[in-house]
């Protein structure tokens, strides 16, 4: 095949799934800038351009503080994940002891109950524990979901690793916590940003437990209160605002995508295939 | 007393710095209500003016606006005793299934249930307990085109039958007169709650009960049922689009709204949207009763509405009262009427003069709620979800071509007699 | 001979204290763990045998496996089964749920490699198209489901307009509403959604590939698609496969998106869908806790099948 056919199917395939991508976003903005009636014909491109529902979301109600919420929320949960996931994982994949597999199904299976099932009983632990009403309530539980994969992908990461390396750090009298830090921290980057910045997605997009164990307007978090703005009566759906909302709350983490991006593609080698 | 705490928790209040000053109040009261825009702002500002008046302080924790969202969750949080949320917004068939955790209004309000319509009191009283005070009702119409029904010389329809053919009449001289997207007759016919009401109107207007009778015998599967859920299932595609079965009310209004459908049914809300200054049918529709069908003798609307409990776990429950007794009353109702229009539950404001002349629609729907049917939720008790969702899922098989009607209906009744058992709990 | 004996024990106690340590790091995450999943997974699967009520949770009663199988006897020689295990709905809502997982995640696990290694190539502008491919991902659930149910919609929506312009179709598709196109419909969306977590995942396992490993096959002048399933698709296997355990988990307990999008539709209800009904909307707490922890059971039996097939385990040394 030449050079240039290939690099055009490489460069037409880009396209393609940048398209599909992106699409429905870029439907979700054409759309917040829309109100009314306008809302119920198609557009492929805008014809108005009116951010009365950006405004609207901003003012009405307590959205910035919502979003400050989730970045809250969001990111303790990934650093308690990663740090708990991190060293754990360093047990589970470099230390030979007994029934190792046996202990990773046993963290695997709490992903197995539907979060709908756990749902009665946690609400019980939260109100126990005197944080129901509180962001710890959220970060608390976003753990259910959140560690049982960190802790496997880490794992697995971990274990891709030469063994070479750590044996140099022991022969040197490096201790555990010196191996996990200063040896395989930095070669973890790519796998720690990775599986960070999904967790991170998972712990921002949740909405259940959040609707569950804050019943306060403004400890709320971002999809609780997207899923709460409203429209003038009982079935009137507010497309406008729903998507100016969704369009706000995606920026920070398409920034957040952006500026960790280099970590997740600079680990051990610069990518190597070229087309 | 409550002068004396409320003293000296101001005093511990200043003693504690600007943090605490909340505490200063006599109450501090929680409303849970279910977003909906113009509906919570006004909310507020009546509970702003209660404040001023009484000295406790409210604040209003708002939930997803779908019913069944909202019902889960509070039924997890009056499961849990939850003792941070005083006062819930609860639907009209809510009462039986949650009446164990909700205080008994009826000493409280014995001086007031009198203005407000039996049938209405009556749907949220449980074993001679009254654990809601109606806050305002709701009862759907047939919206119609006026200039369409002028234009092809036709009238209202009076039975479902004549829907059917004038619809069908009109579909088919606009199409061909090149307005390709119009269609006969737009309903919620997606498989959840709104479906349920529909086709009780369909089957009640056709002699066919109320899928399970006020003594709790059901009676869903008859001829006349069979022959009114056979009637709608011929609308799929012919009348109506076959997207019809995905809708619920917002997607109705939107085809009606854009000018795209001869008929509607829906509730009120889509009156005064409909007549707002971008719509396609500003001024060219109106609204006339439910049509009757072909074995009936009256018209059904399904009864729909909204009302306030107060939780059992509420610390606060004097004021909480206090504040449900404010929210129900012909003063603030009247303001909802006259805002959101919101049909009043007090018999008194129909005759209203403002409300004659600023929400003229009002009056003429005193008629069609009066008249309307309640979901079984009274007699199938805490069984009602799960009626109603073999009821839809029945009927939804049913216009969606998956087996006849007596077919389904004749499944429907026995997953119902196995579900009610040696009676419905 | 003498000093094999020396090294024997200085050798063990530093396995001994490699484990001792192994322990001490994993304690914090089991506790934290234990706290989060154990009381609720213990709750629930002891509700399951009882006769509890979501409002009556401390009166209730052990049935034993009544919630899962029941022989009704009615006295004439004839009787009935009834209880989860003869319900036909839960068995239908067990074929969706299995239906769903395997076409969703075999066409992710796809897609996911393919654009892996689109973002594994050096080309201008990768940082947009990576942070644009994350997008389907990074939107709320319950927002691009409400956002593929307007685009889907059988008069408003773009999808349909896209496809009558094209003549692909004749006239609208009611997508959400037929029965027949609800699964497509759910299908496409969650496939949409989804593909970026895949494609992350095995874009981080391509990325911790040594580079040598390529420049040698490529000297060697071996062709890029033998080098893919030669050199590649092994490296990245362990990612790939730990990918495809969470996301078959993710999708065998699928819930939001089905909630928002296609919320009663029979051909849709998967098995968490079930249990929700039955927890929340129906009076019936522990015959949905009942359904959930079969559906554990479920998960798990898929789960072990699955590691043993791709030999999956981390009990033997590489």
């Amino acid at each position: 095949m030449p050079k240039f056919v290939r690099e055009v199917s490489f460069y037409v395939l880009v396209t393609v799934i940048v398209v599909i991508s992106i699409f429905p976003f870029y439907y979700a903005i054409l759309t917040s800038f829309k109100s009314g009636t306008a809302l119920f014909t198609i557009d492929y491109f805008p014809k108005e351009f009116s951010l009365q529902n950006y405004a609207h979301v901003l003012t009405e109600g307590s959205f910035v503080r919502n979003i400050l919420n989730s970045v809250f929320v969001a990111t303790s949960v990934v650093v308690l994940s990663l740090l708990l996931a991190l060293t754990a994982a360093y047990a589970l994949a470099r230390i030979r002891f007994k029934g190792r597999t046996l202990l990773l199904l046993t963290i695997l299976s709490v992903s197995m109950f539907p979060q709908i099932a756990v749902l009665a009983g946690l609400f019980e632990i939260i109100r126990w524990m005197g944080i129901y009403n509180t962001p710890w309530a959220l970060i608390f539980s976003y753990m259910i979901f959140t560690l049982p994969f960190t802790v496997w992908l880490l794992t697995t990461f971990m274990r891709a690793l030469p063994l070479e390396i750590e044996e140099a750090a022991i022969v040197d009298g490096a201790t555990p916590l010196d191996i996990i830090f200063k040896v395989f921290l930095p070669l973890m980057w790519p796998a720690m940003v990775t599986t960070g910045l999904l967790a991170f997605i998972a712990a921002w997009n949740e909405f259940l437990l959040a609707l569950t164990f804050i019943s306060n307007d403004t400890q709320r978090t971002v999809p609780v209160a997207i899923a709460l703005i409203s429209g003038a009566s009982e079935f009137e759906v507010p497309w406008g605002s729903i998507m100016a909302a969704s369009v706000i709350v995606t920026v920070p983490l398409i920034i957040l995508v952006l500026i960790f991006q280099r970590k997740i593609v600079s680990g051990l080698t610069a990518g190597a295939v070229k087309g | 007393m409550k002068r004396s705490t409320a003293i000296i928790a101001l005093s511990a209040g200043i003693a504690l710095g600007s943090l605490m000053t909340t505490t200063a109040f006599a109450a501090e009261l929680a409303i849970v209500a279910g977003a909906t825009g113009k509906s919570i702002e006004m909310l507020r500002t009546q509970l702003d003016a209660f404040e001023a008046k009484s000295g406790h302080k409210v604040s209003i924790v708002t939930m997803p606006s779908s019913t069944t969202d909202q019902f889960g969750q509070y039924k997890l949080w009056l499961a849990a005793e939850n003792a941070d949320i005083d006062i819930y917004r609860t639907d009209v068939i809510w009462a039986p299934q949650l009446a164990k955790h909700l205080v008994d209004l009826t000493q409280a309000t014995k001086d007031v249930v009198g203005d407000h319509f039996d049938a209405i009191i009556e749907s949220q009283t449980v074993n001679g307990k009254l654990v809601a005070l109606p806050l305002f009702t709701d009862a759907p119409a047939l919206y119609y085109r006026k200039d369409l029904l002028e234009k092809h010389g036709a009238k209202v329809p009076a039975s479902w039958a004549e829907l059917a053919s004038t619809a069908k009449l009109i579909q088919d001289k606009e199409r061909s007169a090149g307005n390709s997207g119009i269609h006969g007759f737009v309903f919620q016919g997606n498989a959840y709650e709104g479906l349920t009401c529909d086709a009780l109107e369909w089957v009640k207007s056709n002699g066919g009960g109320q899928i399970v009778e006020p003594d709790g015998t059901i009676s869903i599967n008859n001829p006349r049922a069979a022959e009114a859920l056979t009637m709608a299932a011929s609308w799929i595609g012919t009348i109506s689009p076959k997207g019809v079965l995905a809708y619920q009310e917002e997607d109705a209004r939107g085809v009606w709204q854009t000018g795209n459908a001869v008929f509607m049914r829906n509730w009120p809300y889509a009156y005064a949207l409909g007549n707002s200054a971008d719509s396609a049918v500003k001024g060219k529709f109106d609204v006339a009763t439910l049509p009757v069908g072909k074995s009936g003798d009256s018209s059904a609307a399904t009864l729909g509405g909204w009302n306030l409990a107060v939780s059992k776990y509420s610390k606060h429950q004097e004021a909480a009262i206090e504040l449900v007794k404010y929210l129900g009353s012909t003063e603030v109702q009247k303001q909802n009427a006259l805002l959101l229009s919101n049909l009043p539950t007090i018999k008194s404001l129909y005759d209203d003069a403002d409300i004659k002349s600023q929400q003229p629609v009002i009056p003429r729907w005193k008629s069609v709620f009066l008249n309307a049917v309640p979901r079984p939720s009274a007699p199938t008790k805490r069984s009602y979800n799960e009626v109603s969702k073999e009821f839809w899922t029945a009927v939804h098989n049913t216009l969606s071509g998956n087996g006849t009607a007596e077919k389904n209906l004749a499944k429907l009744e026995a997953r119902l007699i196995r579900l009610k058992g040696d009676g419905w709990k | 001979m003498v000093s094999g004996l020396s090294s024997m024990p200085t050798q063990s106690r530093l396995s001994n204290q490699r484990t001792r340590s192994a322990w001490l790091f994993l304690t914090p995450m089991l506790l934290i763990l234990a706290a989060v999943a154990a009381w609720p997974l213990f709750r629930t699967i002891y509700f399951s045998f009882t006769d509890a009520r979501l409002d009556g949770m401390d009166e209730a009663q052990w049935v034993g496996i009544l919630n899962y199988l029941e022989y009704v006897d009615y006295g004439d020689g004839d009787g009935e089964y009834f209880g989860l295990l003869a319900d036909e709905q839960w068995w239908m809502s067990v074929w969706n749920t299995l239906k769903f997982s395997f076409v969703s995640v075999f066409f992710e696990t796809i897609f996911g490699v393919i654009v892996a290694l689109v973002l594994n190539v050096n080309f201008k502008g990768r940082g947009l198209v990576r942070a644009a491919v994350l997008i389907p991902w990074a939107i709320p659930t319950i927002v691009s489901a409400k956002m593929w149910a307007w685009m889907l919609h059988d008069q408003f929506g773009i999808l349909n307009d896209i496809l009558l312009n094209l003549h692909l179709i004749a006239e609208p598709v009611a997508w959400t509403a037929t029965p027949d196109t609800a699964m497509v419909a759910v299908l496409i969306v969650d496939i949409w959604k989804t593909t970026p977590f895949m494609a992350l995942l095995i874009l981080a396992g391509l990325q911790m590939v040594p580079g040598d490993v390529y420049e040698a096959a490529r000297i060697d002048g071996v062709h890029p698609v033998k080098v893919f399933f030669k050199v590649t698709l092994p490296l990245i296997k362990p990612a790939v496969l730990v990918a495809v355990i969470f996301r078959a988990l993710d999708a065998l307990r699928v819930f939001d998106l089905i909630y928002v999008l296609t919320p009663n539709s029979e051909k849709t209800r998967t098995m968490s869908v079930f249990a929700q009904e039955n927890l929340f909307q129906f009076d019936k707490f522990a015959y949905g806790s009942a359904a959930s922890t079969l559906l554990f059971l479920i998960i798990a039996i898929i789960t072990i099948a699955y590691m043993k097939i791709v030999g999956l385990n981390f009990d033997e040394e590489r």
